[in-house]
């Protein structure tokens, strides 16, 4: 077929489309995924039990504001992605900051505190299952998000991945965040971004073997 | 070239390409004929070394435009977005051939791809009605009652037999398996 006939095949009957797909395709991902993360955690663990008492620590907030502010950096990050050049600028800066406010606010919880504390703020006392299960309460969202980047023209594919995993790691620490019980700075920063990171490298893995197009 | 002249080029393609995502077939037909030539300009020097490929990518990075034209935001340059895809269908190209000589092709230079003009097409080697015959019916029916005879989504059903969404789904599914194929996947 001749390129002439080609487009003029392309473009006969092509019906309107939305340029605001992408919004669309990341607003499902998330709604449906976030009631599936929040889910599998009031099943799988259940809501902290102190949870009344909770909501007036300042850390609790500060606690759901980490995740939070990595979602809306990651989110930022995984729509420009999903666009062919686009460039990430600033996203890249907004998905960092928090990250790097959680350390100086770890770094300063450390400082005072005395040498024998200092363990119990780093390691808590569910540091070694804390990653696992924010990994798994992300998978939800995980799936959906590479469902909703695959839909669109990622030209970065690893990038694009580890974006959409990254998502999916801020709405799991969320929905864990609600059930765990550890409320110091330290914790939060080495454990809660951990937790987080999985599975974007999972994403940025993933990526490559599922976003072509 | 005169950049004021390039940057009015642009400025018209892309309210042609916007007016065509809002459903002037018409328009989005300008659109792609003209870009097609921009398109053969630019992948002809970037592939001087590849000059049998050179329509077969043309036509490739065009499906892949059309397939993908939900992700162009009004707000972005067309350039910058063409460019990338264009860039991106290259490279897989290229990857395609890894180990043989092709990788000493100027990937990143800048961002010229309305600067050039290529009119007349060299002939695709890969045939799109050839491939087309390889989908299965739900698929291939729908393209070529609609896309190729031109028949509207209604005609196409009444025609085939199929619900009027099934034709819609069917004609989408198809030019991205047509994509998938063209890239060696199918």
């Amino acid at each position: 077929m001749k390129t002439d006939e080609f487009v003029a095949m392309l473009a006969r009957g092509a019906p309107a489309v939305d340029t605001r797909e992408a919004e669309r395709r990341y607003a499902l991902a998330l709604g449906w995924g976030a009631c599936g993360a929040v889910l599998l955690m009031a099943l799988w663990l259940g809501v902290r039990r102190d949870m009344s008492a909770a909501v007036w620590l300042p850390m609790f907030w500060v606690k759901l504001a980490f995740p939070a502010a990595v979602l809306a950096g990651a989110l930022l990050l995984a729509l420009r992605l999903s666009r062919p050049g686009v460039r990430m600028g600033r996203a890249l800066l907004w998905v960092s900051a928090p990250a790097v406010l959680m350390w100086l606010l770890a770094a300063a919880t450390l400082a005072v505190a005395s040498a024998d504390a200092r363990n119990t703020l780093i390691f808590g006392v569910s540091w070694t299952v804390c990653p696992f299960y924010i990994t798994t309460l992300s998978m939800p969202v995980w799936f959906a998000s590479l469902w909703a980047m695959k839909g669109l023209a990622p030209t970065q594919p690893a990038a694009a991945g580890a974006a959409a995993g990254l998502v999916a790691g801020a709405i799991g620490a969320l929905a864990y965040s609600l059930y765990c019980p550890e409320m110091a700075a330290p914790f939060l920063s080495i454990w809660y971004l951990l937790g987080m990171l999985i599975p974007a490298l999972m994403g940025a893995v993933a990526g490559p073997l599922l976003l072509r197009w | 070239m005169n950049t004021d002249h390039l940057k009015a080029g642009e400025n018209r393609l892309r309210d042609q390409l916007v007016l065509g995502l809002a459903g002037d077939t018409q328009a989005y037909h300008t659109f792609l004929k003209e870009l097609s030539v921009h398109l053969r300009a630019f992948l002809k020097i970037r592939l001087a070394r590849l000059p049998d490929e050179v329509e077969d990518l043309v036509q490739e990075t065009l499906l892949a435009l059309h397939n993908q034209r939900h992700t162009y935001d009004p707000a972005q340059p067309l350039t910058a977005w063409v460019h990338a895809i264009a860039r991106y269908k290259m490279i897989d190209l290229l990857r395609r051939r890894a180990g043989r000589d092709a990788l000493h092709v100027p990937l990143d230079d800048a961002m010229e791809i309305f600067a050039g003009n290529a009119m007349e097409a060299c002939d695709a080697r890969r045939d799109v009605a050839r491939l087309l015959c390889c989908l299965p019916d739900t698929q291939r029916l729908p393209i070529e009652r609609m896309k190729l005879e031109g028949l509207s989504v209604v005609e196409t059903a009444r025609a085939t037999g199929m619900s009027e969404s099934a034709v819609k789904v069917g004609v989408h599914r198809g030019l991205k398996a047509l994509a998938a194929m063209m890239r060696g996947e199918m």
